[in-house]
This record gives C-alpha cells, sequence and structure tokens, in this order.
C-alpha cells in the first residue's frame, strides 16, 4: 500500500522520522514472516532429517549438543531439534492463522448485525459476546479442547470458539458508528440490500482496525495455542509442534539446554514478528493514529 | 459500556446497573460452561462409581448426581447452588469443589498479584523513561524489552529461569510454594487469607522467608507480560499527554522536565493503565496456569489441568466460573473506580 502523507496527518514535519521508521518496521516484520512462510512451505525439503518430523527417531545419536551435523542438537530420542523446529512452523502457525481467519468471519459478521440493525438484537448479540470475553481465551479452549479430540483440529475449534467475539465487538463499534449516518441512509433510499450496504458501505469501515488487530491476534493465538500444547492439549507426539516440543524436554532440560530453547525462540519470533507487523500497520494505515516514534 | 442516558445518574445507580450487568454475563458463563462440560463425552457417574462399579450401581450414582434430568433443569439446579454456597463435589477428589477451589485461590491470587506489582513498578517507569527520551537508545532499548516481554511464551519463560536460578545457580527452590517443615515450625495465622501476605503482617520471618523465596520465580514470570503492555500503553499515554497544550503550559512555566513527566503528564496515563489492569488481571489470571504446572505450584491451575484430564466436570465448571467471577469483579472494580474518579464516564 502507497502512503499518503498529505492526508492522512496534520503536520508533516512531526512524521517524517516516524514515517521513515514505521517503514523499516512493516518492512522488517513483512520481510520475516514472508521468510518464514516460505520455510514452513519448503521444510521437508530443506532440513537435513526431515523424517524426524514424522516419527522416525535415531537413538544412537541421542542428547548431542548443537554441531554442524546437528544446527539446534539432537533429543533424547536422537531426532534432529533443527528439522523438528523447522518443520514445526507447518503446525503451530497455521493453527494460528486459521483461528484468527475464522474468527475474523464470524466476529465480523456478528458484529455487523449487532452495530447495524441495532436495537435488541443488539443486545442479546452483545451479551453474548460479553459472556463469551468474560472467560479468558486459554481457560474456555482448556475445557474445550477435552470435548474435542486433541490435535491440530480441535486446537483450532476451540480457540476460535474463544477468540470471535474480540472481533464481534471491534466491528459492532465501528459499524453502531456509520450507520446513523447520512450516506447510510442514504444507501437506505437508494433501496440497496442490507447485505449490500453492510459489506460494501459499513464493513469497509471497520477493516483497518480489523487487519491491525488480526495481525496482531496471530502472534498472540500462537501463544496460547502453544500454553495448550505443552499442556498436552493440542498435537500429540511425534508432531513436531512447538509448545510441545518445549513441554517433552522439561524433563532433560536442566542437562540439555537445547532441546527447549529453539522451539520457545521460535514461537517467540514469529509472535513478535506479528506483533511487529500489528505496529507498523497501525502507524501507516490508521489516519487517527499518529505515530510514537 | 452504555450506562443510561439519565442525566446526573449517581454512582450507585451506575454501580448498581454494573453489578447486575456482571451477574447477567456470570450466569451466561454458567450455561456456556455447562453446555460443553455435557458435550463431554464422558460418564461422570462412571468415574465417580470407579471402573468396577456395576451398571446398577452407577445408574443409582446417576441418579444421585441429578444426571439423569434434562440439562435445562441440572443448569437451573446448579445455579441454585451456587448461590447457596454449594459447588457440587468434584469427582476426582470427591470432596466439595467450593472448599477445593477456596483452598487453592489464595496461592494463584499472591501470585498474580506479586506479578501485577512487579509489573506495575517496571511497566510505568519504563514507559516514562522511553516517553522521555523518546526516539533515542533508551526508547528503543525499552520498547525492544516490551516486545520481547510480550511475545515470550511464559511455559518458555518459567523453564529457562528455573533451570538458570533453581538448578544451575541453586539460589532458589525449584519448585512448590514452601518449606514444607519450615511451614509446620511456624505456623501461618490468617488475616488477610494470602499466605505470604499474612506471615509478613504477623512478623513470623521464617514462613515469609521460605514463601518468599517460592514465590519469586513464579512471580517474575508472570510479571513478564503485564510489564511489557503496561510500559507500552504508559509510554503511549505519556507521549500522547506532552502534546497536550495544558503540559505545554506547565513545561513553559519552566517546572523541570521530571516534574512535567512525573506529575503531570502521567496523571492522564492513570486511567488507562487501571482499564488495562484488569484485563491483565484476567490474562495472567490464566497465564499461572501454565507456570504452576512448570513449578508444580499448588494452585488452580493445577487443580484445573489435573480436573480437565481426569473429566471432572463440576471441578472444571469450578475453576471456570471462579475465574469469570474474579475477571468480572477486577472489571466491575475498576469501572467503579473510573467512574468515582471521572464524572465523564458515568454521566456518558
Amino acid at each position: 500500500m502507497t502512503a499518503s502523507p498529505s492526508l492522512s496527518r496534520p503536520s508533516p514535519t512531526r512524521r517524517a522520522p516516524g514515517a521513515l521508521r514505521s517503514r523499516a518496521t512493516l518492512v522488517l516484520a513483512v520481510g520475516g514472516l514472508l521468510l518464514i512462510a516460505v520455510l514452513a512451505l519448503l521444510a521437508p525439503v530443506l532440513v537435513p532429517y526431515p523424517e524426524h518430523a514424522t516419527g522416525a527417531t535415531d537413538t544412537a545419536q541421542a542428547l548431542r549438543p548443537p554441531s554442524a551435523a546437528h544446527w539446534f542438537g539432537t533429543d533424547e530420542l536422537g531426532r534432529d531439534v533443527f528439522s523438528r523446529v523447522l518443520c514445526g512452523a507447518r503446525i503451530g502457525p497455521v493453527v494460528a492463522v486459521l483461528v484468527v481467519a475464522v474468527s475474523l468471519l464470524v466476529g465480523t459478521a456478528i458484529g455487523l448485525i449487532a452495530g447495524y440493525f441495532g436495537g435488541w438484537i443488539d443486545e442479546v448479540l452483545m451479551r453474548l459476546t460479553d459472556v463469551f470475553l468474560a472467560v479468558p481465551a486459554l481457560l474456555l479452549a482448556l475445557a474445550l479442547t477435552t470435548v474435542l479430540a486433541p490435535g491440530p483440529a480441535g486446537l483450532t475449534v476451540a480457540l476460535a470458539v474463544t477468540w470471535w467475539p474480540w472481533y464481534a465487538r471491534l466491528v459492532r463499534g465501528e459499524a453502531a458508528s456509520v450507520t446513523g449516518r447520512a450516506y447510510i441512509e442514504a444507501c437506505r433510499a437508494l433501496g440497496l440490500g442490507h447485505r449490500r450496504i453492510l459489506l460494501r458501505h459499513v464493513l469497509p469501515n471497520a477493516s483497518t482496525p480489523l487487519l491491525v488487530q488480526a495481525s496482531t491476534d496471530v502472534g498472540g493465538v500462537l501463544l496460547v495455542a502453544s500454553g495448550l500444547s505443552f499442556l498436552g492439549l493440542g498435537p500429540q507426539a511425534p508432531t513436531p509442534d512447538w509448545g510441545l516440543m518445549v513441554e517433552q524436554s522439561q524433563n532433560y532440560f536442566t542437562t540439555h539446554w537445547w532441546l527447549g530453547t529453539f522451539p520457545g525462540l521460535a514461537i517467540m519470533v514469529v509472535a513478535a514478528l506479528c506483533f511487529l507487523l500489528g505496529d507498523a500497520l497501525r502507524d501507516r494505515l490508521d489516519p487517527r493514529h499518529i505515530p510514537r516514534t | 459500556m452504555r450506562a443510561g442516558n439519565g442525566r446526573g445518574m449517581p454512582v450507585l445507580c451506575y454501580a448498581a446497573r454494573r453489578a447486575g450487568l456482571s451477574l447477567l454475563v456470570a450466569l451466561g458463563v454458567v450455561v456456556l460452561t455447562y453446555l460443553i462440560a455435557r458435550v463431554v463425552p464422558s460418564d461422570p457417574a462412571g468415574v465417580w462409581a470407579g471402573p468396577r462399579a456395576t451398571a446398577a450401581e452407577r445408574a443409582r450414582v446417576r441418579a444421585e448426581l441429578g444426571l439423569d434430568r434434562p440439562v435445562h433443569e441440572q443448569i437451573v439446579s446448579y445455579v441454585a447452588g451456587v448461590w447457596h454456597g454449594d459447588w457440587g463435589v468434584s469427582v476426582r477428589t470427591h470432596r466439595p469443589v467450593r472448599s477445593d477451589l477456596f483452598g487453592l485461590l489464595p496461592n494463584t491470587l499472591q501470585m498474580v498479584l506479586a506479578g501485577l506489582v512487579v509489573g506495575l513498578m517496571v511497566g510505568v517507569p519504563a514507559g516514562l523513561a522511553a516517553a522521555r527520551w523518546h526516539g533515542r537508545f533508551p526508547d528503543g532499548l525499552v520498547r525492544f524489552g516490551a516486545l520481547l516481554g510480550a511475545s515470550m511464551p511464559v511455559f518458555w519463560l518459567a523453564l529457562l529461569l528455573q533451570m538458570f536460578f533453581a538448578s544451575r545457580l541453586g539460589l532458589l527452590p525449584i519448585a512448590g510454594s514452601h518449606d514444607r517443615t519450615v511451614l509446620a515450625a511456624h505456623p501461618v495465622t490468617g488475616v488477610t487469607g494470602l499466605p505470604l501476605l499474612d506471615a509478613v503482617l504477623t512478623g513470623n520471618g521464617a514462613a515469609a522467608t521460605s514463601l518468599l523465596s517460592h514465590l519469586i520465580l513464579p512471580a517474575l514470570v508472570v510479571a513478564t507480560y503485564p510489564a511489557a503492555v503496561i510500559t507500552r500503553l504508559v509510554r503511549a499515554s505519556v507521549m500522547d499527554a506532552l502534546g497536550e497544550t495544558h503540559i505545554q503550559m506547565v513545561r513553559s512555566l519552566g517546572f523541570p522536565e521530571r516534574a512535567v513527566l512525573g506529575r503531570f503528564a502521567l496523571r492522564l496515563a492513570w486511567n488507562p493503565v487501571l482499564q488495562l489492569s484488569a484485563l491483565v488481571f484476567g490474562y495472567s489470571l490464566v497465564n499461572t496456569f501454565l507456570v504452576e504446572a512448570v513449578f508444580n505450584y499448588p494452585g488452580l491451575g493445577r487443580y484445573a489441568a489435573d480436573a480437565v484430564k481426569a473429566l471432572d466436570v463440576p471441578a472444571v465448571l469450578g475453576v471456570t466460573l471462579l475465574v469469570a467471577l474474579l475477571y468480572l469483579a477486577a472489571n466491575l472494580a475498576v469501572d467503579l473506580a473510573q467512574a468515582a474518579l471521572d464524572p465523564r464516564i458515568r454521566l456518558r
């Protein structure tokens, strides 16, 4: 997206150095995430021991520290930690993106309807949202993952059920604030259908905060999903999920630091890049927000 | 949240409305968790009666636990029970869920509160420093630190700290909440219910040392996220405030920069920080689940994890409800504090 400096901010002198830095942040975040996406996509081809991500073991090589042959060392079953961490990029982050996508769809629909129609529909939908928001995501997902079969699919569903209310509330606020405006009334007077008005004229108002929120949330969901995985409620062994790998390293961690350190680092890097992306997008896209640098 | 359109709505009226709404939401939480729990393809009666129970025994237990009645009747009787202080009986421990939960709550609560206090003590000065020198080295350092703090998986940080400070250096205990022998010799008598605070208040030095040394690492881990988000918020609010005309006036009057930031600009940050604290409280409350798992700390989190694994429905329901109630109470308290301090909120 190209910047429109004269439109978006009041004082050009104030934003000049800020814009430069926010652009650098954006490049860093997008570049880093793209790199990780490519690595995830090509992981089975790139890694030296792809079979170690799918269940093969090599006990003769167990618990070796990082070396030229095994960049991140090997685990208690002799599996190459580097291969497993890289293949793990195909699990946690994918779950996170799916959760955010599903929550975004459901939350946007509910928020649009609540904000646009108002009245008792709004009241009922928002109280329902409040109920979901009153139970912290990890706890509700904890309860839900016991119902669903443990694994990436169950994890995705459980987290999506807990995450949509944030988008519903955000979109509802934006929708309610524009619904009374003259241009929406003009749309109605022209005889446009509700669906067209909602999607073409109300929703675009919420697209910037939604985009910012969604990119930040991919990081947040990854952290919660890894936590559930750490508690044993996510993908099961031998899946190279990062949270699960940290959990499995617990017994060896004091003497073999590399087992848990690298998967945890991977979670942190991806989450940090997502947060950076959210910040950078807000700085660039939100005209009401002055970049703080 | 909208607070009606009556002009000059008194604080009490606003408080009553907010409390009523919170109760309604709590009721919704019960229904929600009950519905989730009912979908579990498990047989609480079977868990209760044990693996060798006959079909007849199971049916008897089923009737005893009220599991043969329709779901809405079960919910009504559950809510009525909770209202009268009966949270059901744990299928796993065979003890009342309420006494199980309230026995463990102080441990978890003191971990979260300690974490929040540390978070505030780190976050407010760090945010101020970043705003003071924004765009320069201290700002960059603080921002980088806040980014790391927000994106660090808590369970991983807990393991790292445990490995380094407890196992390698042997400075602090590895796990648990206290030394059993110390607390047996110096029993803690309750005033507030929070063990560490009680030990300090009653001058019980030995017990306080034992409790504190076990609490330091978990509390530091819990504090990371609050510290990071509070830093960001304080920095942003103070920088916004610096653009306000009254702050520029204070500055032009010749107040030292310290006073401009600490006395005038920081004041505008307290409201958002207060609001964020409620949110962070809820988040940290659940983060303790992971931290307790690492440090083997007896609290709600470990209880919940065990309950989930044992498909102990009354216990899972109880934890969910308790956490939701605590979270709602924190939000309510913050809302009321803000309404009391800022008339614009209750008049809106």
